[in-house]
């Protein structure tokens, strides 16, 4: 008896925290989405009338921050790992007595708010900061160019927040390589770039598909890099439904928009694990 | 309204001069008093439950001293009530705010506040929603220095639950080096020199509304094709590249850094950015005319009689012109209560001239408010005005 209530009595916190944290608001999320404005009710004032088309309106409505959405997650997602591949191979394999230091480096950025990290982002970028006038001297950019209030600043943003997020998968998994395996790909006749593709790049994919998920799906959902760098041309779902949440009193369709991108975020994180073909996720 | 995104840090390091000021020159009878009154004012002190208020404000829109912990009208107000004020400085959004209290307003259950500072067209959406109380104006014999021009609005036509905390003007702020000839009308906030660096407010009855002024619609009887045509043109700047932004308050940041050079501001922040750059930035209300609006003092439906009664006295309090005239100083929103200018002389001369917290009488009739809107209009009004925005 004991040995069978054991593990249950262990899932309980677990479990109590996901239905009052998760479930509930989850359930309350489906209600809202389907509610219309209440016939000469006040602001934010909604019934249920169960309108699935709610969600049609919604995501057409939306369609092009959708778009951006996950145009903007998909290429922070691939530059954070061309980034952080090479940087985390150095650290796992160069890295020598100087590895923990430099993964300190790297979480080091979390010691500090991202939303300050963010409008710092801001300032270096803007006309006063030292970025311009050295591009604007190299003639790389013209006089009239700026660079924050831009795609450019928006997905760099991104990028810049969501690195450690990459890099720490992808260094676990990297770290775990054997060496011998590529001495072994050397002695074998392998050079450089086929041992990196026949044997440590499927040795990492656990890290590349972990730091790849760990990347897309917040970026897909943040607002705040959308929010500080970008313009009104930038503007992504996450703040579609902050203003129809909040600055609308639209609830219904700011409960559409969260639920269709969690959806969607779902299914196409389900295509690509099954692609990747990973068991074990790290 | 303004305030909400600078940080009360980097907000009082730009006040620091200007309220240091205030205080050195002539607010020192009342700090002095204030210091002496050893622990009284907000918080603190531990008077009987029954006497104290609590107050809900905007950050920084209330005079502090140098330590950033005291508010030196406050506490003279409690030596010479005897009623302590819990003062909270968490109003921050006026959405956000609503949503906080909603609920328990619903349900008549205490919400924390006996006294709360809503922008102009939230109180409207309070008091259609029966979540305010009436004054009982025995106890405010004050609210007749109320500025003529903020006297009856259309949500609250005579007052009668509702007084302005602070006037907010809507209009042209410029880097004077990229505007020379500085921004009066439409066509010079959209001049070449412009381009890509302006930044339009968030507040849509601001930003819309100028438009609509130099447009030549009046905003009190401003229609739904009107104010969508002004969207329309709204958008379009947007979508051709004029626009960088449509911010609150971070707009003062992007004329520091030089990302913006012309904006629709506020002038209250365009006053600590004048005076603290050396003519470097200036505001003007647009010839076509601009807009003004205000936060409200406000008695929620769920104070108690007696909450009720001492905020009334703390409302009458803040609208002796004395009074009135030391938060200016401080604030540099355009002061509500009429005889301050005279009181400000004695502070600073150089504040009571300023047109920025004083408009004359001419630049008053230049200013209007946007009409109250229904409930249908605001909800589709506001959607028209976010999805221009990009949202």
């Amino acid at each position: 008896m004991r040995k069978i209530g054991t593990p249950y009595l262990l899932l309980i916190p677990g479990m109590g925290f996901l239905l009052i944290f998760f479930l509930l608001p989850i359930f309350n999320l489906a209600q809202t989405s389907t509610q219309t404005p209440k016939d000469g009710g006040d602001t934010g004032q909604y019934e249920q009338t169960f309108r699935l088309a709610n969600y049609a309106d919604a995501i057409f409505e939306n369609r092009e921050q959708f778009g951006r959405s996950f145009l903007y997650a998909l290429i922070t997602t691939i530059l954070a790992l061309a980034i952080a591949y090479p940087l985390a191979y150095a650290i796992a394999f160069k890295g020598g007595r100087f590895k923990n230091v430099m993964l300190v480096l790297v979480i080091a950025p979390f010691f500090v708010s991202f939303l300050l990290r963010t409008i710092a982002w801001k300032q270096i970028l803007g006309e006063e900061g030292f970025v311009v006038p050295v591009l604007r001297s190299l003639q790389i950019i013209s006089e009239s160019t700026t660079l924050t209030s831009s795609p450019f600043a928006v997905v760099m943003g991104m990028t810049y927040n969501f690195l450690p997020f990459m890099t720490l998968p992808l260094y676990a998994s990297i770290d775990r390589i054997d060496p011998r395996t590529l001495e072994a790909s050397g002695d074998l006749y392998a050079n450089g770039f086929t041992t990196f593709r026949k044997v440590t790049l499927p040795l990492s994919m656990p890290g590349v598909v972990a730091g790849t998920l760990l990347t897309f799906i917040p970026a897909a959902g943040d607002y705040v890099n959308a929010a500080i760098l970008g313009s009104p041309q930038t503007k992504m779902l996450g703040n579609v439904i902050e203003s129809r949440y909040f600055r609308i009193v639209d609830y219904p369709t700011a409960a559409a928009l969260s639920f269709t991108l969690m959806a969607a975020i779902l299914i196409l994180v389900t295509i690509y694990v099954r692609k990747a073909g990973t068991e074990e996720l790290v | 309204m303004a305030k909400k995104s600078l940080s009360p840090e980097a907000r009082s390091i730009i006040n620091s001069k200007v309220s240091r000021r205030a205080v050195l020159a002539g607010a020192g009878a009342v700090a002095g008093a204030g210091a002496l009154a050893a622990c009284g004012g907000s918080g603190g002190s531990s008077s009987s439950a029954e006497n104290t208020i609590r107050w809900g404000n905007w950050p920084l829109y209330l005079d502090v001293d140098d330590s950033g912990k005291k508010y030196p009208t406050l506490e003279a107000f409690t030596k010479e009530t005897k009623i302590n004020v819990k003062y909270f400085e968490d109003y921050n959004d006026n959405d956000e705010f609503f949503g906080k209290v909603q609920a328990q307003l619903k349900l008549k259950k205490d919400i924390g506040y006996d006294l709360v500072c809503p922008t102009d067209w939230m109180a409207a959406r309070w008091i259609r929603l029966g979540y305010t109380q009436k004054f009982d104006t025995a106890n405010i014999p004050n609210r007749t220095n109320l500025l003529e021009t903020l006297a009856s609005p259309s949500f609250d036509p005579n007052r009668e639950s509702s007084l302005t905390w602070q006037g907010i003007m809507g209009g042209f702020g410029w880097n004077t080096e990229k505007n020379p000839k500085g921004v009066r009308t439409l066509e010079d906030l959209f001049s070449p020199a412009n381009k890509g660096k302006i930044v339009v407010l968030s507040e849509m009855r601001d930003t819309i509304g100028i438009i609509l002024r130099s447009q030549g619609v009046s905003l009190a009887t401003v229609t739904e094709d009107q104010f969508m045509n002004a969207v329309d043109y709204l958008e379009q700047k947007i979508s051709d590249g004029w626009i960088r932004g449509v911010k609150g308050n971070e707009y003062a940041e992007d004329l520091t850094s030089g990302d913006a050079t012309a904006v629709i501001g506020w002038s209250g922040d365009m006053f600590i950015l004048k005076s603290e750059n050396e003519g470097k930035f200036d505001f003007a209300i647009p010839e076509a005319g601009g807009t003004i609006s205000g936060d409200n003092m406000v008695i929620p439906s769920t104070a108690t009689a007696e909450a009720k009664a001492n905020a009334e006295k703390l409302i009458n309090y803040y609208y002796d012109p004395a009074v009135a005239a030391e938060v200016a100083a401080y604030v540099n929103y355009v002061c509500p209560v009429n005889g301050a200018q005279a009181e400000m002389e004695k502070i600073d001369p150089d504040l009571a001239s300023s047109e920025f917290i004083f408009p004359s009488a001419k630049t008053m009739a230049n200013l209007s408010v946007f009409r109250a809107l229904t409930p249908a209009e605001e909800t589709k009004w506001t959607e028209a005005f976010q999805k221009a925005a990009g949202n």
